[in-house]
């Protein structure tokens, strides 16, 4: 049981794949312009790393290793097909506004990150509670950020006026707010002194590939794991006793 | 759908900018922006990819996809063709003019599935544009990103020189030079 709890802790905070491991900025960045948004977009990629993470695991013994990025794409493209339409069906709103973000989702770095990351060496239990964990936590970074954006930009939170409408400062509702905010959040993650991985994003530049880019940074992560896990395990216990 | 081409290039490339203003494509923008070089050499590759990979996804719709009632299933194909596409363009190259796959050979299979390239073929099929207009917005989409991708890497290598705050440096002055040239890039809304 804790196996499962710590992986949902681990994608909510410790991995928290937009704030700590930089994956799937793009969707992140685009549709943070309002809270409801940020919660659509969200559920959406749960469902489909859920369900991606559950098939690729059952799968993981029946793909052979050298075609297995094809495989996984045209996995997670029917899911997020299925989902899409999904969406047309019961949230015509969401659909509208999210438009072709959606389609989009099978270019997250998220969802092919964490299939080859972690759903095809473990148990469906785990992966599927690895896919509620990150999916979550890309909910709630998603939503966090783009509540920051409609509170300066409309002064609103989910449609309920919070500042009066004459002190918003309509800039961060559109592109370069977006910007900005995700620049400010990582900086104040700096100033704390959490760690994450953006270095590694704008130093050694993933390779540049969106969806590739999650799987290339997990291989260099995991090669540099074998010096740090050490200092990575110990990090969060101290902030916890320290709390 | 009397968009004139030329206006579908420069709304594509200026003013709505495929990085700066629809968010595709910034982990490479991000991250290969740190070399003027490598966002240069970047730059060609993705007209190169797009540009040809807008062409396909426009006719395997038009002539494949629509007329069997599977509009459905563009985001599979789209993403299973482009793929594909990128390894043969690749391969030709390799084979016929070793020249040009020096210079972009290392960033073309970086490009697969850059969400860029998904992101263009499907606007397109959105905005329902014809074979020509396709290729131009795609085009012009990947000169966009192009520029934007060659002005901030110009930004960064004068950013490396300073001493900034802590907090900032990395990812968050990046970002924050990003939005003001997105706030710049806005200024081109002007031209419609």
């Amino acid at each position: 049981m804790k196996k499962y709890l710590e992986r949902l802790w681990n994608g909510l905070v410790k991995e928290n794949p937009v704030l700590v491991l930089m994956l799937g900025m793009c969707p992140a960045l685009a549709v943070s312009t309002e809270a409801m948004n940020g919660i659509g977009m969200g559920l959406s990629t749960l469902a489909v790393l859920v369900f991606s993470n559950l098939i690729i695991s059952l799968l993981r013994k029946a793909i052979p290793d050298q075609v297995r990025l094809p495989a996984y794409i045209v996995i997670v493209a029917s899911l997020v097909t299925v989902t899409e339409l999904l969406i047309k069906a019961y949230a015509p709103g969401v659909s509208e506004s999210l438009g072709v973000y959606i389609p989009l989702i099978v270019v997250n770095c998220i969802i092919l990150g964490r299939a080859e990351a972690y759903a095809n060496k473990h148990t469906p239990g785990l992966a599927v509670m690895d896919g509620i964990g990150m999916g979550l936590g890309f909910t709630i970074a998603l939503t966090l950020a783009a509540s920051i954006r409609e509170l300066l930009g409309a002064g609103t939170i989910f449609g309920l006026r919070i500042l009066p409408e004459s002190w918003s400062i309509a800039i961060f509702g559109k592109a370069p707010g977006a910007f900005l905010v995700f620049a400010l959040i990582i900086a104040v993650m700096n100033a704390i002194g959490i760690k994450t991985r953006q270095r590694q994003l704008v130093e050694s530049g993933c390779d540049g590939n969106c969806a590739l880019c999650a799987t290339a940074c997990e291989n260099r992560t995991e090669e540099q794991q074998t010096e740090k896990p050490a200092e990575k395990a110990a990090a969060p216990e101290k902030g916890g006793e320290a709390k | 759908m009397n968009t004139s081409l030329i206006m579908i290039i420069v709304g594509s490339a200026l003013i709505s900018n495929v990085v700066l203003n629809q968010f595709l494509g910034i982990c490479s923008f991000l991250g290969v922006s740190k070399q003027m070089k490598a966002s240069a050499s970047l730059g060609c590759a993705v007209i190169f990819v797009i540009t040809i990979a807008s062409a396909v996804a426009s006719l395997l719709y038009d002539l494949v996809l629509k007329p069997l009632g599977m509009d459905f299933m563009k985001t599979i194909v789209f993403i299973l063709v482009i793929a594909a596409l990128v390894q043969i363009v690749e391969m030709f190259l390799k084979k016929n003019s070793p020249a040009v796959y020096q210079a972009l050979g290392i960033y073309l299979p970086l490009i697969t599935t850059n969400c860029a390239v998904l992101g263009v073929a499907l606007n397109n099929v959105e905005d329902g544009y014809n074979f020509i207009q396709s290729v131009a917005s795609g085009f012009g989409t990947a000169v966009g990103y192009t520029i934007a991708i060659i002005l901030l890497a110009g930004i960064r290598s004068r950013i490396n020189e300073k001493d900034l705050p802590k907090p900032l440096r990395g990812a968050p002055i990046v970002m924050i030079a990003a939005a003001l040239m997105s706030i710049a890039f806005m200024g081109f809304g002007g031209l419609k």
